[in-house]
């Protein structure tokens, strides 16, 4: 449902702008009065603004929250919105930092208004596969009998490829009802990513915030939409973030990951996606399909994207103490927001990349 | 003379400041529709550049190969106030005649009040009450969409009616029962042709209402873009994709939502326009008789 409110807020993110500069000078002349001797350009309140990701919004909300507390000085705000809308914020400079998702794509980097950006992982979370069938409270996926019940091909909970990873459970005759996001969704996204990269080739509607879902399917808003189909609908089968789908009290499936091992999803087995893959150098990287024996294969990663340049040095202080913060500190909170940590490696890389903020 | 103050140039200074702002006020409406159609025009170029007129008859829409055909989605549009107008009509046809010409006087206050209060209800709760009461039984659909959007034109239609029906002359009325009709003769002879043109706009603008209804549709549509007869497959309409997907839009899926609602601004408008017309025509023709 954020993205409707998505349409009203970048009409009003407009409107901010053009307040905000205003007020941005007023800042800078305050600075310059008071303390242009002083080298800690952190005095003063400074007030740093964000949008995007609603993937991370939780997890931001907890650790604005904490953070505020002890830096008084620094007042933080995320609004959500989608990671789509937070890489169209920073690109126009409407805030100070963006969540998102996914990178930025090839054609949309010319219009970045600010220079170079860095990529921040922040945090890792899982997407469940839930479902609602009698008789099936464990149940074993492979990701090519997961790709071709998506797409309409597997119809039947006592289909044969079904029933060989689940020998021991009783599977109805019934019909299986797919569940999937009518918005525009990162989780869509992450979702299809997986099944697109782990199947061998059985997906075959590709990837990205919306696929063209077979014509039968149910369309929910939101994760919780999706969630509250599944829960409603005897059959139904969809994909539903952890947290989501742990309120709503789901059954999800065992998930067959690239060393053949069926992992359930939890906060350690999405960290441990996040041990077994490739990072790029700029700290980009796709966390499904990951190696490793403990991992979680349909595993999604939020970043946080700043300005490499800060403009106004004290934001840009303030920045990377909320940053610093972020990576350190706030990652004990996640697997209590059923997201998961970064693991160790990707910590480190990712708080050396601060140096990198001017 | 003396002791009364001369108002006529006062007068006639706040005559022209008052013509002033009307004349402005008018302006400024035309100015900001304007100002919306040139700026929506422009930002749907992109796609229209991209696809060319496949924009509207190409049927597939893909994020990830970048075709944007907007067919689905109109023809959701159109299918789903076709739907409602359908069910709507019947019932508040019903209602209208019924107040006006049934209804006891001490229920005629409550009745309008209770249907105009149905108009007040924001669409989301309708949306919501057909996600959680409507769905489980009839899937999200074409059916469930037109039947939540029947809910919410029933109001409009039916008080629109009744004004016009309202309007058929006494003498029409009793001098068709002089003639012996009973009450349904009366109806059919006297106050349906007074009113068809009335009635028909009233339709139309029920119509044009239904076709730009978006967070209702979005809910219950089913967001599946195809083209289908069957009302219980699940299916899209414009404002409902516009709503759905502008969060995670890329720049030219943007551009393509911004063509939908550029689609849609132009097919209410129509809508609307001949609507209008229609009412007008009838109302002088009900005047001049």
């Amino acid at each position: 449902m954020k993205t409707w409110i998505a349409i009203l807020a970048s009409s009003t993110a407009l409107f901010a702008a053009s307040c905000k500069k205003g007020d941005d000078a007023g800042n800078a002349k305050m600075t310059e009065g008071k303390g242009a001797a002083k080298a800690e350009p952190t005095t003063g309140p400074v007030s740093l603004s964000a949008s995007g990701s609603t993937f991370q919004k939780a997890f931001q909300e907890v650790a604005m929250d904490s953070f505020m507390k002890s830096h008084p000085d620094i007042k933080l705000t995320y609004g959500g919105g989608g990671s789509g809308k937070g890489r169209q914020d920073l690109a126009d400079m409407v805030v100070d930092f963006a969540g998102s998702d996914s990178k930025f794509k090839d054609e949309d980097k010319a219009k970045i208004k600010g220079g170079d950006i860095l990529y921040f992982p922040v945090v890792l979370g899982a997407v469940t596969v839930s479902y609602n069938v009698d008789g099936a409270d464990k149940l074993n996926l492979s990701p090519d009998t997961l790709a071709k019940i998506f797409q309409g091909d597997i119809t039947k909970w006592n289909d044969p490829a079904i029933v060989a990873d689940n020998k021991d459970a009783k599977l109805p005759a019934d019909a299986i009802v797919v569940a999937h996001r009518a918005d525009g969704s990162g989780t869509t996204d992450i979702f299809t990513k997986y099944l697109d990269a782990a199947s061998g080739g059985a997906w075959k509607l590709k990837s990205g915030s919306t696929v063209d879902w077979p014509k039968n399917t149910q369309a929910g808003q939101g994760n919780g939409g999706v969630a509250q189909i599944v829960s409603s609908t005897k059959g139904a089968i969809g994909y539903v973030d952890l947290s989501d789908a742990k309120a709503a009290k789901l059954h999800y499936a065992n998930i067959k990951n690239k060393n053949g091992k069926f992992i359930e999803p939890t906060s350690e087995s999405t960290s441990a996606a996040g041990e077994g893959i490739d990072v790029k150098d700029d700290l980009t990287f796709s966390a499904v399909d990951a190696k490793g024996d403990a991992a979680y294969p349909i595993a999604g990663q939020s970043w946080i994207i700043v300005y490499a340049k800060q403009a106004d040095p004290k934001k840009g202080a303030a920045l990377k103490q909320y940053l610093t913060y972020l990576l350190g500190d706030a990652q004990k909170d996640l697997p209590g927001l059923d997201f998961a940590p970064l693991p160790k490696s990707l910590q480190d890389k990712a708080v050396a990349q601060l140096a990198k903020i001017q | 003379m003396t002791g009364k103050p001369d108002l006529r140039g006062k007068g006639q200074l706040a005559d022209k400041a008052f013509g002033g702002l009307a004349v402005g006020a008018a302006a400024l409406v035309l100015l900001i529709l304007a100002l919306i159609a040139v700026t929506m025009t422009n930002r749907a170029r992109p796609v229209l550049g991209h696809m060319g007129l496949d924009f509207f008859t190409s049927s597939t829409w893909s994020e990830h190969d970048n075709i944007f055909g907007a067919l689905p989605f109109i023809w959701g549009t159109v299918y789903t106030a076709v739907i409602a107008v359908t069910l709507a009509v019947p019932v508040s046809l019903g209602v209208a005649l019924f107040i006006t010409q049934i209804a006891p006087v001490w229920l005629k206050r409550p009745l309008v009040y209770l249907i105009d209060l149905l108009a007040v209800v924001p669409s989301v709760v309708f949306g919501l009450w057909g996600v959680l009461m409507l769905a489980p039984h009839l899937n999200r659909s074409f059916l469930t969409a037109g039947i939540i959007l029947a809910i919410m034109i029933v109001p409009i239609i039916t008080s629109l009616a009744r004004e016009v029906i309202e309007t058929t002359a006494q003498a029409d009325k009793e001098a068709a029962y002089a003639l012996g009709a009973t009450r349904w003769e009366m109806i059919m002879a006297a106050v349906i042709p007074h009113s068809k043109g009335g009635l028909v706009g009233a339709v139309m603008l029920g119509l044009g209402r239904a076709m730009g209804e978006t967070i209702a549709a979005a809910l219950v549509i089913g967001s599946s873009a195809q083209i289908a007869l069957s009302p219980f497959k699940s299916g899209d309409s414009m404002p409902a994709v516009i709503a759905n997907q502008w969060g995670e839009a890329s720049d030219l899926q943007k551009s393509a939502l911004i063509g939908l609602a550029v689609t849609l601004f132009v097919m209410t408008i129509v809508v609307n326009l001949i609507a209008n017309r229609i009412v007008q025509r009838s109302m002088q023709k009900s005047r001049g008789a």
